[in-house]
Parts: C-alpha cells; sequence; structure tokens
C-alpha cells in the first residue's frame, strides 16, 4: 500500500502549496504590512500599532463598521424571514409550482453590480414620479441621495437578491420533513400557526442556523452592490468596510493602514460567526 | 388528506411576489428597446416599436463580443478545472482523515471560509503583478484556489458516504489508488459535481470583485466589469445603458431558462449536505 501513499500525496500536495502561495501567504503579507508605514510603494519603516490605534480613531471607519453591521444584521434577519415565507408558500399545494419556484430563483443568477444599476435607475426614476402623485413627501426623491435614508435603498436590493437562494434552501429542508408528523398532529387538532412553531420550525431549525451566518457573513463583505448602488454615499453614508479598504488601500496610498484595518475586520467577522453559531445551536436544542 | 386541492389564496400572494421579481427584468427590456422621445414621454409603458439601434451601439461602445467571450472562457476553464483537482484533492482527504496530516488540511483548507476576501485583495494585487498573473489566466488559478475551502468541506461530506467496499473491490483486481479515484470514485461524484459546477459558474460569472482588481487591461475585462467601467460613459442615456445591462444579463439567462429544473436541484442538493 505504499504506492497508494505516495499517490494520495500527490494528489494533495499541489494544492497545498497553490493555497499556501495564493491565500495564505498575501494574508500574512497582509498582516506584516499592517505593523508598517507602506504605502503600497516606495520606502517603509515599522510603526509598531500606530495603524491599529489609528482605525479606531478614525470616524471614516467607525461609521463604515457600524453602517456595515447594521445593514448586515437587518438585511439577514429579512432575508430569513421573507425567505422562509416565501418556501412555506411555495411548499403549500399551489399552482404551477414548478413556474414560481424557479422564478423566484431567478434574482440569484443574475450579477449583483447589474441588479444595483437598474435598482439605481428604480430609485432614481421611477419611483418619485409615482410617489408625488401619490403625495409620498419621502419618496418623491431618490432614497439613495438622502444620507439617512440611503442605507434602506441598500438593504432592498440586497434583500430582494438574497432572499431567492435562502428561499431555496428553506424549501429543500422543508422538502425533508416527513407528511405524517402533520397528519399525525392534524388528529390531535392542531391548528396551521400551532403546526408551524410545533414541528415545521424546530425542524427547519437547523437550516436558520446556517441560512443566517451565510447571510451575515455575505452581507458583512458588501462590496460590489454598493459601488453600483449609491458608490458609498451620499457623502460617505453607505460606505462599507470592504469599499474603504478597496479606495484606501489603492487609490489613497493607505495600504499599511488598510491592511491593520482588514486585520480587524477579520477579527470582528470571524467573532460575529462564532457567537452566531453558539447562539443559535444553544436556541436549536432547547426547541 | 385533502392536500391535492390547489390553495388559492396562497397562489395569488406567490403570483403577487413573482411581480416585484419581474418587474426590473421587465423595465429593464422595455427601456433597452425604447428611444430617448418614447422613455421622455413614458417610462413604464411598452414600446411603440422595437428599436435594437440601443444594442448595436451598446454592442460597439462596449466591445461586447470581446468581454462575453473573456467571461465564458475564465468560467468554462476554472469551473470545469475546479471539477476536476477539488474532487481529488478531497478524496484524498475524506480517505485519510484518520492521519493527522490529512485532518490538518481538511481544517487548514476550510477555515479559509471565515478569511474575509479583503485581507488578501491588497497583497494579491501586487503579487500577481509582480508573477505577470495580472490576466485572464491568473484569475482562473486564483478562483480554482480560492474555491478550495467550500468546495472540499462539500465534496469531503459526500465522499466519506460512499462506501468502502467499491473501492476494495478494485483494488483486489490490482488497481492503484489514482486509478480508483478516476474510475469508480469521480463517476460516482456526478450529483456532487453538478452542484459544484452550478455554484462555481454563477459565482465565478458573475463576480465583480475579482476582475476588477486583477484585470486592469480593457480588452481582458469580463462582462460585469465593462459595465462598471462604462458606467459614467453611459451617462444619462438609459436605453444605451439598460441595452448593454440586458446583454450582459442575457447569457446566464438563457442558461437558466434551458437548465432551471437541474440547477435548482443542484443547488437544493448542495444545501441539504
Amino acid at each position: 500500500m505504499n504506492k497508494g501513499k505516495y499517490t494520495y500525496l500527490l494528489m494533495t500536495i499541489p494544492a497545498l502549496l497553490l493555497f499556501f502561495i495564493f491565500h495564505t501567504y498575501p494574508a500574512l503579507n497582509g498582516v506584516f504590512y499592517s505593523f508598517t508605514n507602506w504605502r503600497g510603494f516606495g520606502d517603509w519603516e515599522f510603526v509598531g500599532l500606530k495603524n491599529y490605534i489609528n482605525v479606531f480613531k478614525d470616524s471614516r471607519a467607525l461609521d463604515a463598521y457600524f453602517f456595515t453591521f447594521k445593514f448586515a444584521v437587518i438585511s439577514a434577519l429579512l432575508v430569513n424571514i421573507l425567505s422562509l415565507t416565501i418556501a412555506l408558500g411555495l411548499n403549500a399545494p399551489i399552482k404551477f409550482k414548478k413556474i414560481f419556484r424557479a422564478l423566484y430563483f431567478f434574482p440569484n443568477i443574475l450579477s449583483i453590480l447589474i441588479i444595483g444599476f437598474i435598482f439605481n435607475y428604480i430609485f432614481g426614476k421611477i419611483i418619485p414620479p409615482v410617489a408625488r402623485s401619490l403625495g409620498l413627501e419621502v419618496l418623491s426623491r431618490s432614497i439613495l441621495g438622502n444620507p439617512d435614508l440611503a442605507w434602506i435603498g441598500v438593504t432592498v436590493v440586497a434583500v430582494w437578491q438574497a432572499a431567492a437562494f435562502n428561499t431555496i434552501i428553506y424549501l429543500a429542508g422543508l422538502q425533508t420533513i416527513p407528511i405524517e408528523l402533520y397528519e399525525a398532529s392534524l388528529i390531535d387538532g392542531a391548528g396551521k400557526w400551532k403546526n408551524f412553531w410545533s414541528i415545521t420550525f424546530p425542524l427547519i431549525a437547523p437550516f436558520f442556523t446556517i441560512n443566517m451566518v451565510l447571510a451575515m457573513k455575505g452581507f458583512l463583505q458588501v462590496f460590489g452592490l454598493i459601488l453600483a448602488l449609491t458608490g458609498g454615499g451620499p457623502g460617505r453614508a453607505t460606505e462599507s468596510i470592504s469599499i474603504i479598504i478597496y479606495r484606501g488601500g489603492f487609490k489613497g496610498g493607505e495600504f499599511a493602514y488598510q491592511s491593520a484595518n482588514a486585520v480587524i475586520y477579520l477579527i470582528f467577522l470571524v467573532t460575529i460567526s462564532i457567537l452566531q453559531i453558539r447562539f443559535l445551536q444553544k436556541r436549536e436544542v432547547q426547541l | 388528506m385533502k392536500t391535492k386541492k390547489n390553495n388559492w389564496i396562497i397562489t395569488l400572494f406567490i403570483f403577487m411576489g413573482s411581480l416585484f421579481i419581474l418587474f426590473p427584468l421587465y423595465l429593464s427590456i422595455t427601456t433597452a428597446l425604447k428611444t430617448p422621445q418614447e422613455l421622455a414621454e413614458s417610462r413604464l409603458a411598452f414600446p411603440t416599436g422595437l428599436h435594437f439601434e440601443n444594442f448595436i451601439t451598446a454592442i460597439e461602445m462596449t466591445n461586447f463580443f470581446n468581454a462575453l467571450k473573456n467571461s465564458f472562457i475564465i468560467t468554462v476553464s476554472a469551473v470545469s478545472i475546479t471539477i476536476l483537482t477539488n474532487s481529488m484533492v478531497a478524496y484524498a482527504i475524506a480517505r485519510n482523515m484518520h492521519k493527522k496530516f490529512y485532518k490538518g488540511l481538511y481544517f487548514y483548507f476550510i477555515s479559509a471560509m471565515f478569511i474575509p476576501f479583503p485581507i488578501i485583495m491588497l497583497p494579491i494585487v501586487k503579487q500577481t503583478h509582480t508573477m505577470g498573473m495580472d490576466n485572464p489566466i491568473g484569475i482562473i488559478f486564483l478562483y480554482i484556489v480560492y474555491g478550495l475551502a467550500f468546495n472540499i468541506f462539500v465534496y469531503v461530506g459526500y465522499i466519506k458516504s460512499i462506501p468502502l467496499s467499491l473501492e476494495e473491490a478494485a483494488v483486489i483486481d490490482g488497481a492503484s489508488t489514482w486509478v480508483v479515484f478516476w474510475k469508480v470514485i469521480f463517476p460516482l461524484l456526478g450529483p456532487m459535481n453538478a452542484t459544484i459546477g452550478i455554484l462555481s459558474s454563477l459565482w465565478i460569472w458573475n463576480d465583480f470583485m475579482l476582475p476588477l482588481i486583477i484585470l486592469t487591461k480593457r480588452r481582458m475585462m469580463t462582462l460585469p466589469l465593462v459595465q462598471f467601467v462604462f458606467q459614467s460613459q453611459f451617462s444619462t442615456d438609459y436605453n444605451l445603458a439598460f441595452a448593454s445591462y440586458l446583454m450582459a444579463l442575457l447569457p446566464m439567462i438563457i442558461v437558466f431558462i434551458l437548465a432551471q429544473k437541474w440547477i435548482i436541484s443542484g443547488v437544493m442538493k448542495g444545501g441539504i449536505k
């Protein structure tokens, strides 16, 4: 079996090397430069923790963290509630089931960047005239141009697309529930509402955990949608963390500084994911 | 049980919800087919005639077929090499999980799922540039490597459920590990290969971030990136802009219409895993 041992090594070593060179090494490189004052070119020297301290004093960075977190929590919750509702509808005995299932998955196949451009037009040119004729003051101008409301626009579009994928995952989950369970509770005289909370939701809970964690992780990294929809504006109202790292790092000569920001971002993301998994799994057991 | 009867109230709600999904598509199609005058009269009405000149202008302006070719080459190459290589790595890991090295390797790969891309973003641009990889070949490489984390997770889970007895029979017949993988295991991975293929295609075809930072030359750009680069030139010519968006979306829409049953069941299988 010695021959087999070498084959297994041959199958994995190239992947290990490539993964190290193109994933681990640049990540370590980023950590390394976060302790320097490199601008992306020219000379540099070590500055210790200066970059890290400065990130916490930087109102632009703090605003981005606050915006990204708020956006991610609200979007993830909305996506999951909406997706589960749609999935329940699609799982019910309805007409044209297959067609609707395909339709609801449709947003998932589209480029988020182009979706952003299309919705930018909808918010800017379609909704305002309609709102004016209905006397809705708030929507009579593009909400993407309002620093206090622009995040709502971003959330709406993010939910519009992300619900598609989550709906299909919930639908897959619902179809694993044996129908006999419902038949039994029907005999016991349980109503639809009770059925949902006592049968459907507990059994779908593992999917809820996964969907919440994945949705949060995706939304915390929002990038293309923001560039297309608001460009981070108005002003800096909708700048996400990825956007400031991209802009500051490539265009602002802040390579080292934004590397420090990226390390903080990594810790932020991992902490949230772990807390979420702990919290949601605890609930699963209780149910 | 009265399960056979259709529930019309839910059908109605589901139908109304689907209008929200179709509206942006309706708007894109009608806007792309209108002239600026028609658009000024009504933004929502159906176009009076079919004006394909927007599409022709967009094709010439953005060099559409070049971007289509780039997107196609990058997606097809990256996805096929991903399926062939990632499944093989996962096989070696899944069959050796009792050994420290392979177990460590497994966790090393999947822990990358929690590493946000921005921490790699700045250094990888410098690195690909120095290595001469700031081109389509380089980006294909990166997609194959960055997909590993998720793909290993899914493949290993699936391969573990394949009984060892199948392989043992082949080994007794004198087949090497290499032959066992390609002749016995790989054909059994069909459903997982489809799932990974679909998810990778959707990701790579629509990805915007990696092309944005890696592909700096205009002739190398992919479809989404071209829309971004030309956004300022479309300016307020919405007819032209929407014609261009629609064409960029169209290849995936066509694939989806042709293969939607297959795509959705592939994604569902990945979800249950």
